[in-house]
């Protein structure tokens, strides 16, 4: 007996289009732990995106020259098909969670650098010039005048960098058996595909993610009442 | 599964491979090539008029912000998946996925290019008599034109990247070495991955060159820079 299917009701052996009754007794030991997998592959690679992307970010502006060639790097390396990243990776970190999270953290990178650059540079000069008149110094200018007008484009790369690193970690599951991708690959592997569970875990993938987006826009308003749409 | 050990050499057996197999990878990359070239014509038959359309009217923003959503949220192993079933294994059933997902950042682009046009100059046009028509072939499509081809070049990369994945349902190209470890070995694994990512990276040079060459003269200076920064504009 192929194990996706189990002994399921007609409906999951006739392998109708929606099965519920398969769902629910594979919420517990299938769909439930890939979508809190999932969850996990996507907070650690957005988490560490962000941080090296603020990093890199601020190196390029205050060093004009590193924001080219980080730029370029940043947009051949999105060209790259994930699963290939993936396959490259291989032969320094092996089939591991590692190698997963590199190729993620890589694809939000080149989202989120530019979009924090660009939004460090949306201070407009008479608002820098004016902080300055008031004897802010350096640091202070970065803090309380560059920083806040740079969150309207640093939250919009972040939503579009969450809602990728979700659709992205589905194709994580060729190399480990993790996240919603992994179910999928599961149920086209039957002889037949078995519809349930990849509509089911299909479903999953692309909720969670016009979910975090409307978490992200909700944040957005809330953090930064002032931006208007489309500013950023 | 992982009988090769890996290591650095892996990438000089990966060369290897590619020397020594020639005629296999240029068979698959023709078949990647065609793949995408189907999916990327169906996205751009639907996707472009309607786009344009609905920007010159104003009207269906909505959609098309959706469609950029939507297109952004649905995983392409997903969408390969989904359709299986129905269409079966083959090339049909990667062609139309992957026409799906062109079709969000064509009819995004296509629709914010034209219904950003500055309306002054279309009133001008609309002052001076011209037709309906007149005004969309002459004043709003040269201007919208670099956004335009932003959108199809952001497909096209997503597009070639993608079928990749094809392989997984029967769609050929150079995702069938790339899942075929028993198969290839991780040498042949990685020889593949890397003709995809110098595919890819080629088609993204060739249209950003292609870009350039379709702005009109005028519009060079302000938004072509603009545009390389890249694939996302909202």
């Amino acid at each position: 007996m192929i194990p996706s299917f189990g002994q399921g009701s007609s409906c999951v052996t006739g392998n109708h289009v929606f099965c519920w009754d398969w769902v629910r007794d594979h919420w517990h030991d299938t769909l439930g732990p890939a979508l809190v997998q999932h969850l996990e592959l996507t907070a650690i690679a957005v988490g560490i995106g962000f941080a090296i992307s603020a990093g890199l970010a601020l190196a390029a502006h205050y060093l004009r020259m590193l924001e080219q060639p980080i730029g370029i790097v940043a947009t051949l390396l999105y060209t790259i098909p994930s699963l290939a990243l993936f396959q490259l990776l291989i032969p320094f970190t092996g089939l591991t969670w590692t190698t997963v999270e590199i190729g993620l953290v890589a694809y939000t990178l080149v989202i989120l650098f530019p979009n924090f650059v660009a939004g460090l540079r949306s201070a407009p000069p008479d608002v820098l010039e004016a902080a300055r008149g008031m004897g802010l110094t350096r640091q202070q200018v970065l803090l309380r005048v560059e920083l806040p007008l740079a969150l309207p484009a640093v939250m919009a790369g972040l939503r579009i960098a969450i809602v990728s690193t979700i659709a992205i970690a589905t194709i994580a599951a060729y190399l480990q058996p993790d996240g919603l991708g992994y179910p999928i690959l599961l149920a086209l592997q039957e002889p037949t595909p078995f519809k349930t569970e990849i509509y089911a875990a299909g479903a999953l993938a692309v909720g969670l993610a016009l979910v975090c987006d409307a978490l992200c826009v909700g944040l957005r308003r809330a953090l930064v009442p002032w931006a208007r749409k489309g500013l950023a | 599964m992982l009988a090769d050990t890996a290591n650095w050499h892996t990438f000089v057996d990966a060369f290897r491979f590619i020397g020594n197999n020639p005629g296999l990878l240029a068979t698959k990359t023709v078949e990647q090539i065609e793949l995408s070239a189907a999916a990327l014509g169906i996205a751009l038959a639907v996707a472009l008029p309607l786009g344009v359309v609905l920007g010159h009217l104003h009207r269906g923003s909505g959609l098309a912000i959706g469609g950029s959503i939507f297109g952004r949220a649905l995983p392409s192993l997903v969408l390969i998946a989904a359709f299986l079933p129905w269409l079966g294994i083959g090339f049909l059933d990667n062609m139309v996925a992957l026409a799906v997902l062109a079709t969000g950042p064509v009819l995004t682009n296509a629709f914010d290019a034209v219904d950003r046009v500055d309306r002054d100059a279309v009133e001008a046009a609309r002052g001076m008599g011209m037709t309906e028509l007149q005004i969309l072939r002459r004043v709003e499509l040269p201007l919208a034109v670099p956004l335009i081809f932003a959108g199809i070049s952001v497909a096209a990369v997503t597009v070639v990247a993608t079928a990749t994945i094809a392989a997984i349902a029967g769609g050929g190209g150079l995702g069938d070495i790339i899942v075929n470890q028993a198969g290839y070995r991780l040498s042949g694994v990685v020889g593949a991955s890397l003709c995809v990512m110098a595919l890819s990276a080629l088609v993204f040079l060739l249209l950003r060159f292609v870009q350039v060459a379709v702005t009109p003269r005028a519009l060079r200076e302000t938004t072509v820079g603009q545009i390389s920064a890249g694939k996302e504009l909202r």
